[in-house]
């Protein structure tokens, strides 16, 4: 399939309501399914339909094809705390059949599910009615071959794994292997890694606990896996830092074998240093030479072999630097934004308030910033850039810093691995916007 | 005393603009107010809407109103004890108190313009004013900011596990501002606070503003917060005080703050408040004579020792099932059916000694010497409660 890298800003739209509030959301391998999980431990999974795929201007529509309950709310009686439903991430497996597999995980669960289509159904049993009652063995008289006859479509899901009491923390990451048969799960203080077909067991990789809980000032905020190298991943921390570790290296990967740091600016720093410091996605590109992190105000891009200062660093809204005080006290410092790269790695994107999200050009070092809402996105229609005004004088069609709704926050987006076919979760809406192609 | 029934405002609207004391339920997205200030602030509430509502009739019909009596109710209403109750908005009130910062304090509060109070306010002049306005505000600005990350690690959800990134970052600002307070030398020795028994209990700054913006802006100040010091004993209140008006020694702000910290999760460490109590024995004791190098090292030891325990919930709990009439106080006003089985596995007792907005409970020790006393002193308080409510709705 063809990548295209037109003009950022041309985009048509297409908003779907949704039950609960989404929690995540991914693209499969190729890009045709999009699945989505909420709080309520749902998920959703969209199909991409497209008409006219020959004519020169064709769109996609992605509508639901599956929906299924992954995770129960459940209860820890030990420790009296009620354990959330929410789905925290989805990772899909790549396809090896016609099944499609996905690992959904909760608070403390990781659960495998396959979801197979089903358009043929045996009829003409011997032994059954239709309808599935038993005949009577003396009313048969003749015997019949059972054949296979087409159905409406039908997408079941089932849990295959369920992959239980490992962690004591909160789960905040999943990622596949690229062997295809291991994946990693990170809490706040633990890495494990799992094999696909065992559920019992699990290695522990990473454990960053002090044995003193009094000392613990650190913790784990998000892992992943190399795309390409399946003895590589990386674990961002809340102190601003990456660790790339090699399991051939040790069993525990405790000792890092590259951290990525970049030193403090001095001039900026504030008693809110650390938590705006504070890593809240990272993700390889898809060439596996850079990855990027998304701290609270900027996204980096670093270079895998360059440890002491990212590559590239934008600004996502360097407005609210003036507000950090108010945002500690709304808790909207504590946000945590997730990042992605686009198909060939030349732009990425992230979220903002206010419905707000940023698309940076790392190419034609140009950045956008795109609302997602009901009232500025008519379907398959441009979307108009919007500016905010951080102080002085507001110009014409700028929002001021203080108008912004920092409850209208997106925090989970993701971009389509071929085409230029975004997914930006709202609070209530799940936007997906593609670009326009004249 | 009847309870009313509670105050809420919606997270949105707390988070907007202004804070209060407040608990939040579990799992709600609402606040309400702890019954002995939200009895307090109701009363005066109910006085004041009565007296407008009154007044509102009264202008209907062309009557004569008594619009100086309205507007001192609405700048403040005050008690003995030199707090003032001051409507910020509808339903928002906060206390502020006299203290050796009440010119700034107040001259910010008042969005810039000069008011005068009857409480002794310095004859400063215009140069030493900006100078300490910028230095307090400043410091101000720090406490606050202290203050809010210690109310937030105790508005923790109760049933449902807080999130572990953002205790861990809330804590280490907390150090963070610490360590920075004791370069400064800011913190003193709170042997004074110990040592003398009959001091003056006025000087307990309760409530101040968040600042975000620049110094100079004189804008009304959108963001207030109010402090709640539910330290372990009520020499930890006394210490708060002098916290406030800077000047505290290491060892028991350091025990008092992560004391604090401490209880945010504090569901059944009974051996760690044990060792709180202990440590705070040994400062008590000790403090008087200690260098402040010394007390900084204890410190550095007592303060790690307590955090600790708000991580320490995240381990298996070994607690015993102790009731404590604090605690109760503190839930009373949740439904607690649910909770009475979950209380009672778990052992949640003993951890506050006094829940974090018996704010009004501690005001009551204030007259009498700060005696070092160990057990909750809820019961004494609800007279002394009493007594300021009667004095509120005199006035």
């Amino acid at each position: 399939k063809q990548i295209f890298t037109s003009n950022l800003t041309d985009v048509s739209v297409s908003a779907r309501p949704t039950a609960d509030i989404i929690s995540t959301v991914e693209f499969n391998h190729s890009g045709e399914l999009l699945a989505t999980g909420d709080k309520g431990g749902r998920v959703v999974i969209f199909q991409q339909e497209t008409e006219n795929k020959s004519q020169s201007q064709w769109r996609s529509e992605y509508n639901v094809y599956s929906t299924f309950q992954s995770h129960e709310p459940e209860f820890d009686y030990l420790k009296s705390l009620e354990i959330e439903e929410k789905i925290n991430k989805i990772r899909w497996l790549p396809q090896k059949n016609a099944a499609q597999f996905l690992l959904s995980t909760n608070d403390k669960t990781i659960k495998l599910w396959k979801i197979s289509e089903r358009d043929k159904r045996p009829e003409g049993y011997n032994l059954k009615e239709e309808d599935g009652r038993y005949r009577d063995a003396a009313t048969i008289t003749t015997l019949r071959v059972p054949v296979f006859r087409p159905m409406d479509l039908m997408v079941e899901a089932s849990p295959r794994r369920v992959f239980a009491n490992a962690h004591t923390y909160h789960i905040n990451s999943i990622s596949v292997n690229s062997d295809n048969e291991t994946y990693l799960s990170a809490d706040d203080l633990r890495i494990n890694l799992w094999h696909l077909e065992i559920t019992d067991r699990s290695f522990n990789i990473v454990d960053i606990k002090p044995a003193n809980m009094e000392e613990l000032t650190e913790v784990i905020t998000a892992a992943e896996f190399h795309p390409h190298q399946c003895n590589t991943f990386v674990y961002s921390s809340s102190k601003g830092t990456i660790r790339l570790c090699d399991m051939r290296a040790s069993a525990l990967c405790d000792k890092h074998s590259k951290l990525f740091e970049e030193p403090e600016d001095p001039s900026n720093r504030s008693f809110f240093s650390e938590i705006i410091s504070s890593i809240s996605d990272v993700k390889f590109s898809h060439n596996g030479r850079y990855m990027m992190t998304r701290d609270y105000l900027s996204v980096k891009i670093w270079d895998l072999n360059m440890e002491n200062r990212p590559v590239e660093t934008y600004q996502v809204h360097e407005y609210l630097r003036s507000k950090l005080c108010s945002l500690y006290e709304n808790d909207c410092i504590f946000d945590k934004f997730e990042c992605c790269w686009n198909g060939n790695d030349s732009v990425v994107m992230t979220g903002s308030y206010n419905n707000f999200f940023r698309m940076l050009d790392r190419s034609q070092r140009r950045d956008v910033t795109l609302e997602a809402s009901r009232e500025s996105c008519k379907p398959r229609q441009v979307l108009k850039p919007r500016r905010v005004c951080a102080g002085g004088k507001r110009k014409k069609d700028e929002i001021s810093v203080d108008s912004l709704d920092f409850n209208k926050k997106i925090l989970h987006t993701a971009w389509h691995p071929q085409e230029n076919i975004i997914a930006v979760a709202t609070t209530n809406n799940l936007y997906i916007f593609q670009e326009k192609v004249n | 005393m009847q309870d009313p029934a509670p105050i809420g405002l919606s997270l949105p609207q707390l988070a907007a603009s202004r804070c209060n004391l407040c608990w939040r339920g579990r799992r709600s997205s609402s606040f309400t107010i702890k019954p002995g200030l939200q009895t307090l602030m109701t009363l005066a509430i109910k006085e004041h809407e009565q007296h407008e509502r009154l007044e509102k009739l009264k202008t209907l019909f062309g009557l004569p109103v008594n619009k100086a009596k309205l507007t001192s109710q609405r700048t403040r209403l005050k008690n003995q004890n030199g707090f003032h109750l001051c409507r910020l908005g509808r339903e928002v009130y906060t206390f502020v108190s006299t203290s050796r910062m009440s010119g700034s304090l107040l001259n910010m509060f008042s969005k810039g313009t000069k008011r005068k109070f009857s409480d002794g306010d310095e004859e400063i002049s215009d140069e030493s004013l900006v100078g300490a306005r910028v230095a307090s505000s400043y410091s101000l600005q720090r406490q606050s900011l202290l203050d809010m990350s210690l109310i937030k690690l105790q508005l923790c959800h109760m049933l449902v596990e807080p999130n572990l990134c953002r205790s861990v970052l809330i804590a280490n600002t907390v150090r963070q501002i610490q360590e920075e307070m004791t370069h400064d030398g800011s913190w003193h020795m709170v042997a004074e606070a110990f040592c003398s028994a009959g001091q003056s209990p006025s000087e307990r700054l309760v409530a101040t503003e968040v600042l975000c913006r620049s110094r100079e802006q004189d804008a009304e100040p959108k963001l207030f917060s109010v402090i709640s010091y539910e330290g372990c004993r009520e020499e930890e209140v006394v210490a708060d005080e002098t916290l406030c008006s800077v000047s505290v020694s290491d060892t028991v702000s350091n025990v008092c703050l992560a004391g604090r910290i401490g209880q945010c999760w504090e569901k059944s460490e009974l051996s760690g408040v044990e060792r709180d109590e202990e440590a705070l024995e040994d400062s008590r004791l000790g403090s008087g004579e200690d260098e402040e190098i010394d007390t900084k090292d204890r410190a550095s030891t007592e303060s790690p020792k307590t955090i600790g325990q708000v991580f320490g919930t995240f381990e298996i709990k070994n607690g015993s099932p102790g009731p404590d009439s604090a605690l109760e106080e503190l839930f009373s006003d949740v439904d607690t059916s649910y909770y009475d089985l979950d209380t009672m596995l778990t052992g949640m007792q003993s951890a506050p000694k006094m829940g974090p907005y018996d704010i009004l409970d501690s005001l009551a020790p204030s007259h009498s010497s700060p005696s070092i006393v160990s057990t909750p002193n809820c019961r004494s308080d609800l007279n002394e409660l009493d007594h300021i409510m009667e004095i509120i709705v005199g006035s």
